[in-house]
């Protein structure tokens, strides 16, 4: 049973987030028109398209790292006009990115570590002499950090510096920095791009494990058709910015218009 | 054989996480802290502790200074010896306002001064960074110098336009000034200096360190998991800025004796920039290793070639002085971008697998 | 009430009343902004082509103009003694990029900056070791530079002219045009364009990029050598300039980095704002504020136009 029936069988349709008619452009240039579509709590949600389609954008859009010149976004039942960074964070939006942008002169530990700078909040008095509140919360939250670290396999790294780590891995430790955050909505993006087949069935297992074992929300985006149809509950297509189909993985691979955006494209 | 971690477990983060987490490291602190604290008091001579311990020890802390910004915040900042000033000049209107309270109190409250101008003059950092934010401490350099030289009331009117460190007493031992002997000078700066070392290595490898170094290697993804990247950059300039007044209070009360404008010049600036890159971007070690590195080649090249019976002129000295630090400089960036504290760690990391060269 | 008059209504009420003496600030505001011009512009340079930001830039006009006087000290004769210089700068920029540039080549700008620093203090080390640290003066009149000055009566008063800084202006003239020439109609200066926009481009279409280094550095040298004769000429060759030099980064702010035209501009804006600030405003402060104005200039408008006046808009990406 997919995280969708799931929710579909408790009757509980709830929207975590909804985008309604976004535009988004720089200068001249239309990076999204008009695309409205929405994420329901629990399931997994690819966002696909070709190249250019406008899909970075929308999550940067999301967690509040560009802001649309229209439409609304409206997330926990909050509207807004934009999100802004902080406010998506510290409301549970966690991110990994296309081109990993993990903190590279750190460890693998460190960088999930500052995945919990929300939540950690002793003050600078304390950190001084790293003592007494200061002390324990870092023990606390590097217990957590070494759950995650348990979760993802990742325990032989714990003090590499991300740097030195292979592509795969570096992914890993950004998924890692990601759910420290324990978000309730997870946007990955490409996170299996440049991987190999093992790799990618590491990390596909991984995404089905966070949404299974943590609730977590997730909205992906993913090239790799197989696994997005294999993994999601519903995809939503963009193509120059605009929305050409929105449904389950079934139907929008049978969508005539999505044929048509692929087959325009070397895919 | 002797360096080896095998047989050390730990049983608890809170042992994984300390200063020192390896056996032998702390051993080897301890006994270089032993040896700096009792013998080097009592066997090094006037000229050994006022020309190279005490300065090396100063230098050092305005390095941390930088380097927390710099290396640890990357924050590049051309203002360190404007920083310096402010907490010297500080620390002489503390000590001439309320001169019955202890000049050791004073100097390290004058590094809230500092901290203060820091905060002021980090605010640009909202919206510049990098050659950008440059320009913002050059502009904090350039008019705290001309601030230094301008307002008379800094410098208490004198004529001269410098400031001179007054006779002080503690416990009836002389502790600054002339009478201030080189040893109680020293004790007290090596003091102060390893205090504040050991606060700045707590700091880093908290939560504060770890959002400078994230806002360092990547501000945008830092801001987009919750680091609020202002706050956190103004605290590493305001912290920042503390280490380098205390260690410009500590420049005059316990060293110069005097100051006026050009010890604060932008030259100085340069040169604990120098000991942060030679030393290592992102490590307090590496603070102490480009100070003694920078401070002590000089005075190693002048005293070179006595030894070989050659004759060169002071002027001399300082080109070649210029020559190689400007080379070195060079050097490190291509071979070893993270400097003397990086060749340590490699030095460390040989030495745990030895025999076996790989 | 007092200091609100002076800042906002007596500058300019002297600015009406004495008009010879406003000319005269601006004239000596129009000189400083050309030097600021032409540091800034060997910036450009060799930002425009490699990305450099090149701190070294001040030291290369004092090396330029004391290699200048130093060689002439030696007995070589004036014209001789220029030509020389250039090739002394050619060296520089040969051993600069196979030295420094090659082996730091896709460091991160930070890195090549600092390098630059280095840079900066081995030819201090170097200048002073081989030419001796003292001022000197340059060798104007050998070099068939004008000398003495024009006095215009005029606006009720007099305005003094230093012919040597009216050849200055001309002579920074020409080289913007001639870099311009360069830049538009050359193979290789359509090259450089090329590699400035993007190096991954020009390397595929065959450009070789350490040539084009080496000529970028070259031509920086060259506009460091024409300031360094004009600023020699107006005070003295000394490492003093160095320091002053460092404006060229207020001006590289407002101008933006990347922009020749912008250079320009931005090196007479400074130039203006700082002589009238420090004439007009200065005193109420006790003087020499222009030490420092610049800078806080630069601020203020970076604050408001982050990408310079000829700059585009950044759009960061993730």
């Amino acid at each position: 049973m997919s995280a969708a029936e799931a929710v579909e069988a408790n009757g509980a349709q709830e929207k975590i987030l909804n985008i309604e008619n976004v535009s988004l452009s720089f200068g001249g240039v239309k990076a999204i028109r008009d695309v409205s579509f929405d994420v329901m709590k629990g399931e997994i949600r690819a966002i696909i398209g070709p190249n250019g389609a406008g899909k970075t954008s929308m999550l940067n859009v999301i967690n509040g790292f560009y802001h649309p010149q229209e439409g609304s976004i409206t997330y926990k039942g909050e509207t807004r006009q934009d999100m802004r960074p902080y406010i998506a964070a510290s409301q549970g939006i966690a991110r990994t990115f296309q081109n990993v942008a993990l903190f590279r002169g750190m460890s693998t530990l460190d960088n999930i570590m500052t995945g919990r700078s929300l939540k950690m909040n002793s003050n600078l008095f304390w950190h001084l002499w790293r003592w007494g509140p200061a002390e324990n919360e870092e023990l606390d939250h590097r217990e957590f950090v070494e759950h995650i670290i348990g979760f993802l396999e990742i325990e032989a790294i714990r003090k590499t510096p991300v740097g030195r780590l292979p592509y795969g891995l570096q992914k890993r430790v950004e998924l890692g920095r990601a759910l420290a955050m324990e978000p309730d909505l997870l946007l990955l993006d490409e996170p299996m791009a440049g991987m190999n087949l093992e790799e990618k069935e590491d990390m596909s297992r991984f995404v089905l494990d966070v949404s299974a074992q943590f609730g977590t929300t997730i909205a992906l985006i993913e090239h790799d058709m197989g696994v997005v149809m294999d993994l999601s509950d519903r995809v939503v297509v963009l193509d120059y910015g605009q929305k050409i189909a929105d449904g389950t993985p079934d139907e929008v691979r049978k969508d005539q218009n999505v044929i048509d955006a692929y087959l325009g494209e070397t895919h | 054989m002797l360096y080896r971690e095998a047989g050390q477990f730990k049983t608890n983060y809170r042992a994984d996480q300390a200063v020192f987490p390896i056996r032998q490291d702390f051993i080897g602190i301890a006994a270089l802290l032993a040896v700096l604290f009792l013998v080097v008091p009592f066997t090094f001579n006037d000229y050994w502790l006022n020309a190279i311990m005490i300065p090396t020890m100063i230098f050092a802390l305005a390095a941390i200074g930088l380097n927390i910004l710099t290396g640890y915040a990357g924050q590049l900042s051309l203002g360190t010896g404007g920083f310096m000033g402010v907490g010297a000049y500080a620390c002489y209107k503390l000590v001439t306002i309320f001169p019955e309270v202890n000049v050791l109190i004073h100097i390290l409250l004058s590094g809230f001064f500092a901290a203060g101008v820091g905060f002021l003059f980090g605010l640009p950092s909202l919206r510049i960074k990098g050659f950008y934010l440059a320009v913002a401490t050059l502009a904090s350099q350039f008019f705290l110098e001309w601030a230094f030289g301008r307002v008379a009331w800094l410098y208490n009117y004198n004529p001269s336009g410098a400031i001179e460190v007054p006779n002080q007493y503690l416990f009836g031992v002389a502790i600054a000034g002339a009478p201030a002997s080189s040893v109680t000078r020293y004790i007290i700066v090596l003091t102060i200096v390893v205090a504040l070392a050991l606060i700045a290595s707590n700091l880093v490898r908290g939560r504060f360190g770890r959002a400078w170094m994230a806002v360092r290697d990547m501000d945008i993804a830092a801001e987009l998991i919750g680091i609020r990247l202002l706050p956190t950059k103004l605290l590493a300039f305001s912290i920042s800025s503390y280490y380098a007044g205390v260690a410009g209070a500590l420049m005059v009360f316990m060293w110069l004796g005097a100051a006026e404008v050009e010890s604060f010049d932008i030259n100085h600036s340069f040169l604990i920039l120098f000991m942060v890159i030679i030393g290592g971007l992102g490590s307090i070690l590496g603070s102490f290793l480009g100070a003694a590195f920078i401070w002590n080649l000089p005075i190693l090249l002048r005293a070179m070639p006595k030894y070989f019976g050659a004759d060169i002129n002071a002027a001399t000295v300082e080109h070649v002085q210029f020559m190689i630090v400007g080379g070195l400089i060079i050097f490190f960036l291509i071979v070893e971008p993270n400097g003397l504290a990086r060749l340590w760690s490699i030095a460390k990391e040989k030495l745990r697998r030895w025999p076996f060269p790989y | 009430m007092e200091l609100l008059y002076g800042i906002f209504v007596d500058p300019f009420v002297q600015m009406w009343e004495f008009p010879d003496l406003l000319v005269q600030v601006l004239w000596e505001g129009f000189v400083s902004g050309t030097l600021y011009a032409l540091i800034a512009l060997g910036f450009v340079l060799i930002f425009k082509a490699s990305g450099v930001f090149n701190f070294a830039q001040g030291i290369m006009v004092v090396f330029g103009a004391l290699s200048l006087v130093g060689l002439y000290a030696f007995g070589v004769p004036a014209y001789l003694a220029l030509i020389l210089s250039i090739a002394i700068m050619g060296v520089l920029a040969y051993s600069v990029e196979r030295v420094v540039l090659r082996p730091l080549v896709n460091q991160e700008p930070i890195i090549l900056f600092m390098a630059t620093i280095g840079l900066n203090y081995f030819l201090i080390g170097l200048g002073e070791m081989i030419f001796g640290g003292e001022p000197k003066t340059m060798i104007t009149e050998e070099l068939g530079l004008p000398k003495g000055a024009w006095d215009f009566e005029m606006l009720g008063g007099f305005v003094s002219i230093q012919r040597i800084d009216a050849a200055a202006a001309i002579i920074a003239g020409i080289l913007v045009g001639g870099l311009a020439i360069f830049f538009n109609k050359t193979r290789i200066g359509r090259a450089l364009r090329a590699v400035a926009d993007d190096h991954q481009a020009a390397l595929s279409v065959g450009i070789s990029l350490n040539q084009i280094w080496r000529i970028v550095w070259f031509a920086a040298g060259i506009v460091a050598l024409a300031t360094g004769i004009m600023w020699g000429a107006r005070s003295d060759v000394s490492f003093a300039l160095s320091i002053v030099a460092l404006k060229a980064l207020p001006v590289l702010i407002l101008g933006g980095f990347t922009s020749i035209p912008g250079a320009i501009i931005g090196g007479l804006i400074i130039g203006f704002s700082e002589k009238l600030a420090e004439f007009y405003w200065g005193p109420l402060v006790g003087g020499s504020i222009e030490s420092w104005f610049p800078y806080f200039l630069a601020l203020i408008f970076l604050w408001f136009r982050p990408q310079g006046l000829f700059g585009e808009k950044i759009i960061d990406r993730v």
